[in-house]
């Protein structure tokens, strides 16, 4: 189990294709797309544009993963950096808003990291810190209220589109484009993936596996950076409260969907996205069937269950032909 | 010392047999022990012992065999009922909880309760009282975690003595202690043996065994070698029974002459050590030399060679490589000066399971370069496939993953990951460790040829015929200090032996 190749995806665009047919079902109109004002519109789009900070959150999950660990503040660290782009947008100019929002999103990543990586604390637990003290620390610089902006800039993240495709998809695009080049163009990836693999072995063949581990919280900062801002663009303001709350779930969740394991090792980027993309496309498709959107958490649930089943050790064994991945797992 | 032997044993083990998939680990094995001895369980990896302890206090089952206590049949299912019966265990790692205080972890699940709720004041009051009985006078309220290593062992010794313990098994106590600590484990073990409880002690270092043993049981390869009394067994003569080689085995043939040791070192070490890890030594490494390590296990050749290559870092000495004074602080700095170690423990130090294997063995190589500088695909297909061909690992699939291969391939494979860096050291753990045999000959003549195109070898191998056929030199260690060096003519099995079992007085230049 442990040793299948993620990068054949075969399963999760199956998977996807099928939800994407469910919701045509619900749904007759769901493919229809029109181009207006420049820009595309329709349920399809609609669940690439609102998958966005998910799948920007996952991008950044799934190299955390990979080093065997997890983030789970990158919803409060969303939050933070949603509140620091609205409360300068009006005020900046925005090249300073994004820089901020986006350098507060490096920082809490930085400190992630030094927890994990330079002082040996369990990740889940290191980054429970900030995921508490982050939605704390964005209702101070929110000053508890919902602080909207109207810089056409900053909006620009929301509304607006690159060659009819909506902003979100375009900056989700860029960003998975830029992470892959940086991880599979240099030998980033390899590292990453053997640190993971085996951190103990990997130190002993000169990875430098405490670098790779703050590395990868780093990145994870700041690709929750870019989805707080355009969550916030999304609504023309920053919401303390609610910004990102409990996505870091969504994300861990899009990135074992994606096909990898929370046990460290080989990742895909791109899976990892398309596993945003399918929890996306199973929340529209409640929506657009009728059923109370109560549905979609149960919804969900079932298919981390129907996951986890899958990579299940114990059921693992029970298939003879997979029984080797069961044997050096163990330790 | 008891002075009177009793009639009947207190522990009476008969013909104990337990397999691990038609492996057998125990076949047959017989085990004494008498009230008030002290009793050293000895033999190498694999011997049985563990196997033994944990059939006893009922941690694994037993497939044939009898187990008596007093004279009385037991047949324990877990160790809690093991120390019901009245033997109790304390393992190298302590089973204690840290957080908790002294007191706490002796009554843990036996606090004294009055109508349900814990008596603190009588504990703490209790707990005094027993660990003075073992000359400690510690503050029992402190969290366990605050004490030293030694100190915790003691308190788990007490805690389970105290559950009315007849025997007592320690495995590898002293492990981690140093020589103080180790007189003061050894005062509370006489203070027990002095009560009549007989204590069965797991160690690997010989000179503890003569310091305070009474008898000696020695296994090898799950089976009885024989009980002697300590007092009448010369050291040779135990290292000999450990070891399973008879002295007078012809010494093994040796195919190349010794190098004049005129040449200047490759690598020097200087003073090297590490506190309470290895003591300090002095080491020369020559280009096309291979320098053994040899020794019990446990006696510091592991840890020498994690020093040699910064997974430890040395607290003593100095090391220089071509002359030059060098730092030795990661296994990174020793990459950067040409260093390769291939560890004994292949799963958990060597390989990564999952990727595969040609992702394996550019591993080290990429790491040196750094991640800016990436191997294109087609370099390391280049280099997974000349070193598949040359070490012939198989299946020749550099795209499988490298968990899936055998033993002996996943070690070709790391070799392979250091011959891809080019080095000048190359440091092999155990390089025939758990191979077959058509592979360790392969093994063997690799080492052979890497020394003949001038790479500086340092080998630690348990295999004494191995060492004897390959090595230059062999530096002998124990108890976690080198001991004694041999050289070109000198080297054989039979030195290398008496090397071992030497005291402190004989030890010493063996430069025959």
């Amino acid at each position: 189990m442990a040793l299948r190749l993620p990068r054949a995806g075969t399963p999760q665009i199956l998977a996807f294709l099928a939800i994407l047919a469910v919701n045509w079902v619900v749904s007759p109109q769901f493919f229809d797309t029109r181009f207006q004002d420049g820009r595309l519109f329709g349920s399809l789009v609609d669940v690439f544009n609102r998958g966005a900070p998910v799948a920007l959150l996952s991008i950044g999950m799934a190299l955390v993963i990979a080093t065997r660990g997890i983030d789970l503040s990158v919803g409060a660290v969303m939050a933070i950096c949603g509140a620091v782009a609205a409360s300068l947008a009006d005020s900046h100019p925005l090249p300073v808003a994004l820089g901020a929002a986006l350098g507060a999103g490096l920082l809490c990543g930085l400190w992630n990291g030094l927890l994990v990586a330079v002082l040996g604390i369990q990740p889940i637990v290191a980054t429970l810190i900030l995921m508490v003290a982050g939605r704390g620390i964005a209702q101070l610089i929110t000053e508890g209220r919902i602080v909207t902006f109207s810089d056409p800039g900053l909006a620009w993240f929301g509304g607006g589109s690159v060659l009819g495709v909506p902003a979100a998809v375009a900056v989700v695009f860029g960003m998975l484009l830029l992470t892959v080049a940086l991880v599979r163009g240099t030998a980033l990836g390899l590292m990453i993936e053997a640190t993971g693999g085996n951190a103990r072995a990997s130190a002993l063949a000169g990875v430098g596996t405490r670098a790779m581990t703050l590395a990868v919280y780093i990145w994870c900062g700041l690709c929750a950076s870019l989805a707080g801002i355009v969550a916030a663009a999304d609504i023309r303001g920053a919401d303390a409260n609610n910004a990102g709350l409990w996505l870091e779930l969504d994300a861990v969740l899009a990135v074992v969907i994606g096909g990898a394991s929370l046990f460290g090792g080989r990742f895909s980027l791109g899976l990892a996205v398309l596993g945003a993309l399918i929890i996306q496309a199973m929340n529209t498709g409640i929506l657009l069937s009728g059923f109370p959107p109560e549905f979609n958490l149960i919804v969900k649930a079932v298919v981390v269950l129907a996951v986890l089943l899958v990579q299940s050790p114990a059921l693992v064994g029970i298939l003879p032909s997979r029984q080797w991945g069961r044997s050096w797992r163990r330790r | 010392m008891p002075t009177t032997l009793p009639e009947r044993p207190l522990l009476e083990v008969r013909g104990l047999t337990k397999s691990f998939a038609g492996l057998r680990a125990l076949d047959g094995v017989d085990f004494t022990l008498r009230a008030g001895e002290i009793h050293a369980l000895l033999g190498e990896n694999g011997a049985g012992k563990s196997t033994l302890i944990k059939v006893v206090t009922g941690v694994l089952s037993r497939d044939a065999g009898t187990v008596a206590l007093d004279g009385r049949a037991i047949a324990p299912r877990t160790a809690g009922q093991a120390a019901e019966a009245g033997i109790a265990t304390v393992y190298q790692e302590v089973n204690l909880l840290p957080n908790l205080s002294v007191a706490q972890n002796l009554f843990l699940g036996r606090e004294p309760t009055r109508f349900g709720i814990v008596r603190g004041g009588a504990m703490r009051r209790r707990a005094r009282e027993i660990l003075k009985d073992f000359g400690l006078a510690i503050d029992v309220a402190a969290p366990l975690g605050e004490y030293s290593v030694a100190v915790q062992h003691i308190i788990a010794i007490a805690r389970a003595v105290d559950l009315s313990a007849r025997v007592l098994i320690l495995d590898e106590p002293t492990a981690s202690l140093d020589a103080h600590e180790v007189e003061v484990l050894f005062a509370v073990m006489r203070r027990l043996a002095s009560r009549g409880i007989g204590i069965v002690f797991v160690t690997h270092f010989l000179d503890q065994v003569y310091t305070i043993c009474d008898r000696i049981t020695v296994l090898r390869n799950g089976r009885l070698v024989g009980e002697r009394e300590t007092a009448s067994l010369p050291r040779l003569d135990l290292v000999t029974m450990m070891l399973g080689r008879e002295l007078s085995e012809a010494t093994h043939e040796r195919s190349h002459a010794a190098l004049d040791g005129g040449s200047a070192a490759y690598a020097s070490f200087t003073g090297f050590g590490k506190a309470a890890y290895v003591a300090p030594f002095d080491l020369a490494l020559h280009r096309g030399e291979v320098v053994g390590l040899a020794g019990l296990l446990g006696s510091g050749r592991t840890e020498t060679a994690r020093l040699l290559f910064g997974a430890e870092r040395a607290d003593h000495g100095s090391a220089s490589v071509n002359g030059r004074p060098v730092r030795l602080g990661s296994p990174r700095d020793a990459i950067r000066l040409g260093f390769g170690y291939c560890p004994e423990e292949r799963k958990t130090d060597g390989i990564v399971a999952e990727l595969t294997v040609r992702e394996n063995i550019v591993l080290a190589l990429q790491a040196r370069r750094g991640f800016l500088r990436p191997l294109s695909r087609r370099r390391q297909d280049e280099i997974a496939g000349r070193f598949i061909r040359l070490l012939d690992i198989r299946p020749a699939d550099p795209e499988r993953p490298i968990g899936l291969l055998s033993g002996g391939n996943q070690q070709k494979a790391l070799l392979a990951r250091w011959l891809a860096t080019e080095p000048e050291l190359l440091i092999l753990d155990e390089p025939t460790r758990g191979i077959d045999v058509g592979a360790h000959a392969e093994i063997i003549r690799l080492i052979r040829q890497l020394c003949a195109d001038g790479l500086a070898l340092l080998v630690v191998s348990s295999e004494l015929d191995e060492i004897v056929a390959y090595a230059d030199r062999v530096v002998v260690l124990r108890d976690r200090a080198h001991v004694a060096t041999l050289e070109g003519e000198a080297v054989s099995e039979t030195a290398i032996l008496s090397a071992i079992a030497a005291t402190d007085a004989v030890a010493g230049r063996h430069a025959a």
